[in-house]
């Protein structure tokens, strides 16, 4: 079927719904029965999405108590001079962890979860298109995080900061493991983050409501793809600076180390280029809960949907030209500099845009009616402001030469990220807290938590940015009496106990209050987006089509329409869990996706991949192995049961009939291969930025004197095998045979394939086995794009096999063939990363 | 146990040797060597704002301005959504829809930022070159953990950086360690020593004083005690100072002084500590050639004399945690107390 038939086809069924005719008997029963949540201990293999995300919140919620404990423990110590509470150790590790926690393991889960928790539900989808990708993420995510912060209870917690610049956290100056923990930390939330943003992009992308068009996509799903693209373009940055430190701490491999070639400035250059993108990360998902809640608050819809979905794409692409502006202190040169200031002060145009429609909306109101999420997201407002005037402020670059470091930062940062980020999740956790739960959460405490926190945050933060001027830097243990910083340093401590008693309150309400069950609270507070329509275990009975922002305002009849199974899906036609796949645009059903149901097998990868981790990093090589066997045997028996069957076609209501199966560029799990090569694309490109940046530092080094490049022979040798083995897999694809018919043509195709790769990886590293990677910058660099060719080859190797044991079961034919399509694209992505590769190590000496 | 415990190290009741010295003139400051008090030093003051150089006035300025140019757009946004939530419904009607958000939100801080934003690379050009100024004199400053090592053409000192009034400097600004940040607010805005990077920069202080300085960039364990003093003498005084700094280590007169002296030795104090003129040549530790000349002891946390000297050699871990120097909570106390003598002696 031609897009063009499909949309015709989609316009009849429209006109033909909803559909008022009785539903068949039996229907609501078998939906109910696919769609059920097990019981027992076998909750934990549950993978929808509304106990999931509630969950993912709740762990999120967890770290932010954990944290902020934490950060109660500094304020003591803090308050007055050369006091002795902690010892400097002790406290280098919990400001540490308080930073690392909070931004790691609260902020991007929290809104990470929120986007699992809502967008299938504001688009009426049953599910997200990968549930179990999500379900891993989270529980790779809990028990990595609580592992690590055990660590502070051994005393072997990271005490470097949580932007960790080397050398202090390398080898040479931490030679104990407490950075480890933090590399640790940082690798279970950069698995869960590329998870969550493959899943939140094909998500939003193809699975709406039929006919919520692009221009009808709740301002939180524009956040939240913005969100995603934002990982997807970031987060690889701080993949690889972590892998680079990982490498020089366990194999001294030099990256960072100035005397022989490295320097400490290219990991914050990586790290900030991830860093500071990451600040909007967060703050981008809770500015569109914002824009979703303070419209209910003012009862009418958003003032200036287009600015501010235009605002939230422009700070995406503004936030990644901002990064050095953590480094006007280096002496890097003027120009940079100047580019950097200026950029950093263009991107709190769009914030202030997002923050002057919000105000515009309350204008707009009829009557605002002052409850707990009003409350809270007004309170965001204000304190977000300040947090902006002051970034204002630091970009400035002379103001910024004296704020930078200081306790000016600590405070301006800290307005950001609770005005951005804390006050807008707190208003959503009061609006949204009826959806999933019997109860809603109380408003009198609600209201007396508000104005705790309120009054504690400033009294705790608005002081130091005169702290700050006085001279105090941030990340000191203690001070002495003769700086007079005892009084300055003693109201933010008051203050910070005055903010945890408000967050104390919300705590025990959610504790005494949140309570899965059936029926939700419901639409408490009267929103008017589709997941405040009715819903079961299946979420919503039928997907309606829209035809506004809210629609539930415009056409108040939707909900029990939908709920009557009037509108698309109504039903499991397979009798399996499912749910409509749309184009990405305009939303027109294309195909029907078979979503897999609960399982313990991505929980058990998910403790694979954390014991895997956790043994690593404590150096039991042994325990490690077992946990990644476990880890692997786990995704290939998860991986094994996903992929849907060819059948015929589905009726979805209204007269029309769309596949079961698409292979090719329509298909989810392809897009989904896209992001990844995305992602592994942008590591790859952070390494080449590596290499030119480390050359033009010190090109003395590049080689060394006396020190021969990578035989050129073996760069062609291992390039053409590279080359063989791509054709080699793209011939197997090619030849995948019909279902029932001959195997060996593809067998030996794909089997060659990975012949040809081993071959090719065998002789790469023989074109460079002249060279140390642990003796000089260059030679580690050499060997990182080996690394980075093997992680992807041991991958494509595991995936391989998967392959050819699902051919072999007959579970892969010419038709039912998107394994084999992703394992091409990797594949091919390979081919390419290893030639330009190649080009850099082998043609550098024609560039020098 | 050491008065670290007791939560004080600058004792108000107690006189320090070096105060000493200067009150009862027997080494003076009009006549021998230069000395330092610390009680010169701010307490409790906005030292951004305080700019007492060339490098940090303008800044001071823009800082004032900054502070009440972002109080007023507060006030604005405040009044805005005082409006918004309380106000008629007359103005509300008129002040909804696109208009006040592309106004407020846009066009309004276009201006406004492209202002600043001239301002903002006029005023960094002019501040971060990093050639010297004529006639200035150069000094470098290498971060060590956790301390300053101050080197001048000719002579190497630590953790008090004396300067003319009057007369550029330009500071080089170096570490072979881990990351650190040279911040005096007084006389300018931080900059980093990165391994690896040559960093310059350059101040001036306009009027004779002590101000204050810390490391600002995190670098580990006692991070928080790595403090320093800059001190502006008028030329005269810097010059007598100078001269005072090339001379050789003095000759210990007392007879406890001379006993201090072979310990220093004997103990192995020489082998990270250079005390010119004699064996000890160390370079792992401070300059000790002057020590007495300076006014802090332990990079700017404890005042310098003999108590806080013997204190500091007893118990330096206990004071400062994880520092390189070792300490001698077992060595007779009458020893310590003897090397102390002989180190007050080095002016």
């Amino acid at each position: 079927m031609t897009a063009e038939e499909r949309f015709e086809a989609f316009e009849k069924a429209k006109a033909n719904l909803p559909d008022r005719a009785p539903r068949p008997e039996g229907e609501l029963e078998l939906l109910e029965k696919v769609w059920a949540k097990p019981r027992g201990w076998r909750v934990l293999t549950v993978v929808n999405n509304d106990y999931v995300g509630s969950w993912y919140v709740g762990a999120a919620l967890l770290f932010f108590v954990l944290a902020g404990i934490l950060a109660l423990l500094i304020r003591l110590q803090l308050a007055m001079p050369l006091n002795e509470f902690m010892g400097q150790e002790t406290y280098n590790q919990v400001f540490t962890m308080h930073g690392t926690i909070m931004m790691f393991l609260f902020a991007v889960p929290a809104v990470e979860a929120a986007g699992v928790l809502l967008l299938p539900q504001m688009f009426a989808a049953r599910d997200l298109p990968f549930p179990r990708l999500s379900a891993f993420a989270f529980w790779a995510y809990l028990i990595g995080g609580l592992v690590f912060f055990t660590s502070l209870f051994w005393g072997v917690a990271p005490d470097g900061g949580w932007f960790m610049y080397p050398p202090h956290t390398s080898y040479v100056f931490s030679p104990d493991s407490n950075q480890d923990w933090w590399l640790l930390g940082i690798g279970f939330i950069e698995i869960s983050a590329i998870a969550g943003a493959i899943e939140i992009v094909v998500g939003t992308l193809k699975t709406r409501s039929p006919g919520m068009t692009l221009d009808k996509l709740p301002v939180f799903g524009w956040a939240m793809l913005v969100f995603a693209a934002m990982i997807i373009v970031g987060f690889p940055a701080v993949i690889l600076s972590t892998i680079l430190l990982e490498l020089e701490r366990a194999f001294h491999w030099p990256f960072f180390i100035a005397g022989q070639g490295g320097d400490p400035l290219l990991w914050q250059h990586l790290f900030w280029f991830f860093g500071h993108p990451e600040v909007y990360i967060i703050f981008l998902p809770a500015a569109g809960l914002m824009s979703m809640i303070i419209p209910v608050v003012a009862r009418t819809s958003l003032v200036g949907y287009r600015l501010v979905v235009f605002a939230l794409i422009a700070t995406g692409f503004i936030a990644f030209g901002v990064w050095a502006h953590h480094m006007f202190a280096t002496g890097i040169p003027d120009i940079s500099v100047s580019f950097f200031s200026a950029a950093s002060m263009a991107v709190s145009i769009p914030a202030g845009v997002q923050v002057f429609a919000w105000i515009g909306t309350l204008m707009a109101a009829k009557k605002i009616e002052f409850n707990v999420p009003a409350l809270f997201s007004i309170g965001a407002i204000v304190i977000f402001v300040i947090g902006g005037l002051t970034g204002v402020m630091v970009a400035m670059v002379p103001f910024d030469w004296q704020a930078h470091d200081s306790y000016f930062v600590v405070a301006h940062l800290h307005y950001v990220l609770i005005g951005g980020m804390v006050f807008p999740l707190f208003a959503a956790i009061y609006y949204w807290t009826p959806m999933v739960s019997v109860n809603a959460l109380s408003e009198k405490r609600g209201k007396w938590a508000f104005w705790l926190m309120f009054a504690g945050m400033n009294l705790t933060f608005m002081i130091m940015h005169w702290t700050g001027m006085m001279g105090m830097p941030r990340r000191v243990y203690t001070y002495l009496p003769e700086q007079g910083l005892g009084t300055v340093n003693l109201i933010a401590t008051v203050g910070a106990f005055v903010f945890a008693a408000g967050i104390a309150i919300v705590m025990l309400d959610l504790i005494q209050k949140f309570r899965f069950g059936e029926p939700p609270a419901g639409n408490v507070y009267g929103g008017g987006t589709l997941e405040w329509l009715p819903q079961g275990d299946y979420a919503a009975r039928s997907m309606p089509v829209v035809d506004s922002l809210e629609p539930l305002w415009d056409h108040p009849e939707l909900a029990e329409e939908s709920d009557k199974g009037q509108w698309f899906l109504p039903d499991s036609p397979t009798g399996r869990r499912e749910t409509i796949v749309t184009s990405p645009v305009y939303a027109v059903p294309q195909y029907m996706v078979t979503i897999p149901g609960p399982s313990e097998w991505h929980l058990f990868a998910a403790i694979g991949t954390a014991g895997f981790f956790l043994a690593l990093t404590v150096k039991l090589l042994s325990l490690a192995a077992v946990f990644a066997i476990l880890a692997v045997y786990s995704v290939w028996r998860w991986m094994w049961e996903l992929e849907g069957e060819p059948g015929p076609d589905i009726a979805i209501g209204g007269g029309m009939k769309i596949p079961r199966y698409v292979s090719g560029p329509m298909n989810h799990g392809v897009w989904a291969a896209w992001v990844l090569v995305t992602v592994l694309g942008m590591i790859f490109a952070c390494s080449i930025f590596a290499w030119f940046f480390l050359w033009g530092r010190q090109p003395g080094f590049w080689p060394p004197a006396g020190l021969l490049p990578p035989t050129t022979d073996g760069l062609l040798a291992s390039g053409a095998l590279y080359l063989a083995s791509g054709f080699a897999v793209w011939r197997a694809t090619a030849s995948l045979p019909a279902k029932g018919e001959s195997a060996v043509r593809y067998a030996l195709w794909q089997g060659g394939a990975l012949v040809l790769l081993a071959a090719a990886f065998a002789v790469e590293l023989i074109s460079r086995w002249h060279i140390s990677p642990s003796a000089n910058a260059y030679g580690a660099m050499v060997y990182l794009y080996s690394f980075l060719n093997g992680e992807v080859i041991a991958m494509l190797a595991i995936y391989a096999a998967f392959n050819i044991a699902a051919f072999w079961k007959g579970r892969m034919d010419r038709e039912r063939r998107v394994g084999q399509e992703c394992l091409q694209i990797l594949w091919l992505f390979l081919v390419a990363q290893a030639l330009i590769g190649f080009v850099i190590v082998g043609g550098f000496k024609v560039l020098a | 146990m050491c008065s670290f415990r007791d939560g004080r190290w600058f004792e108000p009741g107690t006189e320090s040797a070096a105060r000493r010295f200067a009150r009862d003139g027997k080494a003076g400051n009009d006549g021998g060597a230069y000395h330092f008090e610390s009680g010169e030093l701010k307490r409790g003051a906005a030292l951004v704002l305080e700019a007492a150089g060339p490098e940090a006035a303008p800044v001071s300025v823009l800082s004032v301005a900054l502070f009440v140019g972002g109080g007023l757009v507060l006030l604005v946004v405040l009044v805005w959504l005082g409006i918004a939530l309380f106000g008629p419904q007359r103005w509300r009607e008129r002040f909804s829809g696109e208009r006040p958000i592309l106004g407020l939100g846009l066009a309004f801080p276009v201006v406004v930022l492209t202002g600043l934003l001239v301002i903002g690379l006029a005023m960094t050009a002019s501040l971060s070159s990093s050639e010297a100024k004529p006639g200035a004199l150069p000094i470098r400053i290498e971060g060590e953990q956790w301390w300053w090592r101050v080197s001048y053409p000719g002579f190497e000192t630590a953790n008090e950086i004396v300067i003319p009034t009057g007369r550029p400097v330009q500071l080089q600004l170096v570490s072979d360690n881990v990351i650190h940040s040279f911040w005096v607010p007084q006389l300018s805005g931080k900059r980093d020593m990165i391994p690896g990077h040559d960093n310059r920069l350059n101040i001036q202080a306009d009027r004779p004083g002590t101000y204050f300085g810390i490391c600002a960039e995190y670098c580990g364990g006692p991070h928080a005690l790595m403090q320093m003093r800059v001190h502006a003498l008028a030329p005269a005084d810097y010059a007598r100072w100078e001269a005072g700094q090339r001379r050789r280590a003095a000759v210990p007169g007392g007879p406890e002084a001379r006993e201090g002296a072979e310990l220093f030795l004997t103990i192995g104090c020489g082998k990270c500590h250079t005390v010119r003129g004699t064996p000890a040549n160390g370079h792992e530790g401070p300059d000790l050639t002057h020590i007495a000349s300076r006014s802090t002891l332990a990079s700017g946390i404890m005042p310098m004399g003999r108590d806080e000297l013997t204190r500091w050699t007893r118990r330096a871990q206990d004071i400062k945690p994880n520092n390189l120097m070792p300490e001698y909570p077992y060595a007779p106390v009458r020893e310590i107390d003897a090397i102390s003598a002989y180190l007050m002696e080095l002016e």
